[in-house]
């Protein structure tokens, strides 16, 4: 009696977390791809941790497609990869990324080449108990349904007793958060054009606008709550108590001690910034002027 | 037919190539400012490097694409393995259609330290080659306080003129009007996205209202930052002051010199006179031989311009956080008494 049953990877890939400088490569390359190319592929680079893949890095491979075939530049993406890991050592394969809406026909065959790739690079690296099945990530440049669907990928086997039979792509949770981006701002990364960066004050600026904003909110909804207009949450309420509470309890007095003292502090510091600069210019006046005089001495 | 036509072809390039208007802009993508930060982040706080790629688009340098260099070690075989690693990144990056043209370099820095003869020499090194470079400059220790800290920076033309010549005397640099102030030029920069990017992004972005970078900007502890640019600063006094010694000196030896040279005329004109009277020939007036017409060396002006930029940008650094601490001082206060 023949059983059919899935192979599991030995130690499987739970999640993804997809650094933003991949996304932005994978939508340059797509929009550098050759004329008659409807997707672009190519390699993922990372680091696998707990079953965590960290897609750190990417980059495009050529490659042709016909009807039933895929080639891919194998040569291409083996010296791409130890280029990259001359500069990154610790940035290993982890799979490949596609364009495209989900997995497509010729899919299996790249992912194929992949999974080979992969144990010959651990083989070299010797480094066997990180071996994780590659991943797949596809990234939908057309927006077909209207919406970007990024998703990633673990191939399982699939075999009829021990003959293989196909392969099945299994969807895994993709953590697009993306922290990085978050930290260089959004309002940078997603205008077209940004004609000027902000500064350290501007960008204080629109935090604190911010916050002032959220401040506003949270007396709003309490407001509400009070008088009845909006049902309230517990959940919320709590919150805000923690909140509250969090600031932590000073007496006027102190609060008033170490918030002059920190004043002062800065001040100083601005002052003696201010004198140094100040410094800076005599002295240029004053090497200018003795130069002068020397000259006019000496001649 | 073919070779005649590129010689045309090259000879127009060459003869259109005439007077090139000012740098104004540099415009950078997206995707080479992630590179870059995510490149200097990555191995903060070891300095690292990489080369920018791009075009040059009339007063507007377009930055598009960026590649990271391996840490550099002081060895020749590695030195030429870098050169490889260079040329096979370029190749490979130009058959996925990446502009492969050089426009410069991105480096990190420790506290906006970049001021230092090793950048102005590399800047040297690729004015050579390409006609208009760049430099950009990130500073990861700035970023954590919720700044995007990316500058570009190239050399001032009269500078390098200066340092071609490699002529740093005063009398030269008054000649020329360069004070400290005018060796860096900072260009603003720009930032695009292409379309794609911007869908995506405008998707992704979190439902959230406050981002990492608020939560970095507000912090309140700034005072390691502080600290260490307050030390760097006194590193630069230090240098500065013997630096000024060093001046001090050699004005000092002049004057010295002179009044040898003085006294040594005094005593040749007497005896002259004495010659003179006894019907004698004249000695001449000089006397080359003699080490008091030595001249002496002046030394030279650029490590103390450099210092002083330093010194500069360390003051202006200093002031934008502590302005920062007052607006984060006076909030808390604010949120304390509500």
């Amino acid at each position: 009696m023949a059983v059919l049953q899935f192979f599991t990877p030995s130690s499987p890939i739970v999640s993804a977390r997809l650094h933003p400088v991949v996304l932005f490569n994978i939508c340059d390359c797509y929009v550098r791809r050759p004329d008659q190319a409807d997707r672009v592929i190519g390699t993922l680079l990372g680091s696998v941790s707990d079953g965590v893949v960290e897609i750190k890095n990417s980059y495009a491979v050529p490659h042709n497609e016909s009807a039933d075939q895929v080639a891919l530049d194998v040569e291409y993406h083996r010296n791409m990869y130890m280029s990259h890991l001359k500069v990154n050592p610790k940035e290993v394969l982890v799979g490949w990324f596609s364009t495209g809406f989900g997995v497509s026909g010729g899919s299996s065959l790249i992912h194929d080449f992949y999974v080979k790739e992969l144990k010959d690079s651990v083989k070299d690296l010797k480094d066997a108990q990180n071996s994780v099945p590659p991943l797949h990530l596809t990234v939908d440049t057309g927006f077909r349904n209207g919406e970007a669907s990024i998703k990633a990928y673990v191939s399982v086997n699939l075999s009829l007793g021990d003959r293989p039979l196909a392969a099945q792509f299994q969807e895994i949770p993709l953590d697009l958060r993306m922290i990085e981006a978050e930290r260089v701002g959004f309002d940078i990364l997603k205008t077209t054009v940004v004609d000027k960066l902000p500064n350290d004050l501007e960008g204080m600026e629109a935090s604190m606008e911010r916050l002032y904003a959220l401040i506003d909110d949270i007396y709003k909804y309490v407001d509400d709550v009070v008088e009845g207009r909006a049902t309230p949450d517990n959940d919320i309420g709590r919150f805000l108590a923690d909140t509250l509470a969090s600031v932590p309890k000073i007496s006027p007095a102190a609060f008033d001690k170490v918030f002059n003292d920190r004043i002062q502090d800065n001040l100083a510091l601005v002052y003696l910034s201010s004198l140094i600069r100040a410094q800076l210019g005599v002295a240029e006046k004053l090497n200018t002027a003795a130069q002068i005089l020397d000259l006019q001495s000496g001649s | 037919m073919s070779n005649t036509m590129a010689r045309s072809f090259l000879q127009a390039v060459s003869s259109s190539e005439e007077v090139a208007p000012p740098l104004r802009v540099v415009q950078m993508e997206g995707l080479a400012v992630l590179k870059i930060i995510k490149h200097c982040n990555g191995f903060s706080p070891a300095l690292v490097t990489g080369q920018l790629l791009g075009l040059d688009v009339g007063s507007v340098l377009e930055v598009t694409n960026c590649f990271p260099f391996p840490i550099r070690e002081e060895d020749e075989e590695i030195e030429a393995d870098g050169a490889n690693y260079q040329l096979e990144m370029m190749r490979c990056l130009r058959e996925v259609n990446v502009d492969n043209n050089t426009i410069g370099w991105y480096q990190s820095t420790l506290l906006g330290s970049f001021q230092t003869v090793e950048l102005i020499e590399t800047f040297m090194n690729y004015q050579e080659n390409i006609r208009r470079c760049v430099c950009i400059i990130y500073d990861p220790s700035r970023s954590s306080q919720g700044a995007l800290a990316l500058k570009a920076v190239k050399l001032t033309d009269s500078f390098m003129d200066l340092h071609r010549k490699n002529n740093f005397t005063g009398e030269k640099l008054r000649e020329k009007k360069l004070s400290w102030v005018d060796i860096f030029e900072e260009i603003p920069i720009k930032i695009s996205n292409s379309a794609l990017i911007s869908a995506f992004m405008t998707e992704l972005e979190p439902e959230s209202p406050v981002a990492q970078c608020d939560y970095d900007r507000l912090k309140l502890s700034t005072a390691p930052y502080m600290e260490r640019n307050l030390e760097f600063l006194i590193d630069c006094m230090e240098d500065l002051s013997s630096e000024q010694n060093k001046f001090q000196y050699y004005y000092r030896s002049i004057s010295r010199q002179q009044a040898q040279q003085q006294a040594w005329l005094q005593k040749r004109r007497v005896e002259n006179m004495a010659r003179k009277a006894a019907g004698e020939e004249p000695l001449p007036e000089e006397d080359p031989s003699n080490s008091i017409f030595k001249p002496i060396p002046e030394p030279s002006h650029l490590d103390s311009y450099l210092i002083t930029n330093q010194t500069s940008n360390y003051c202006n650094q200093i002031n934008g956080v502590a302005g920062q601490n007052f607006s984060r001082l006076y909030l808390m206060k604010a949120l304390h008494e509500n």
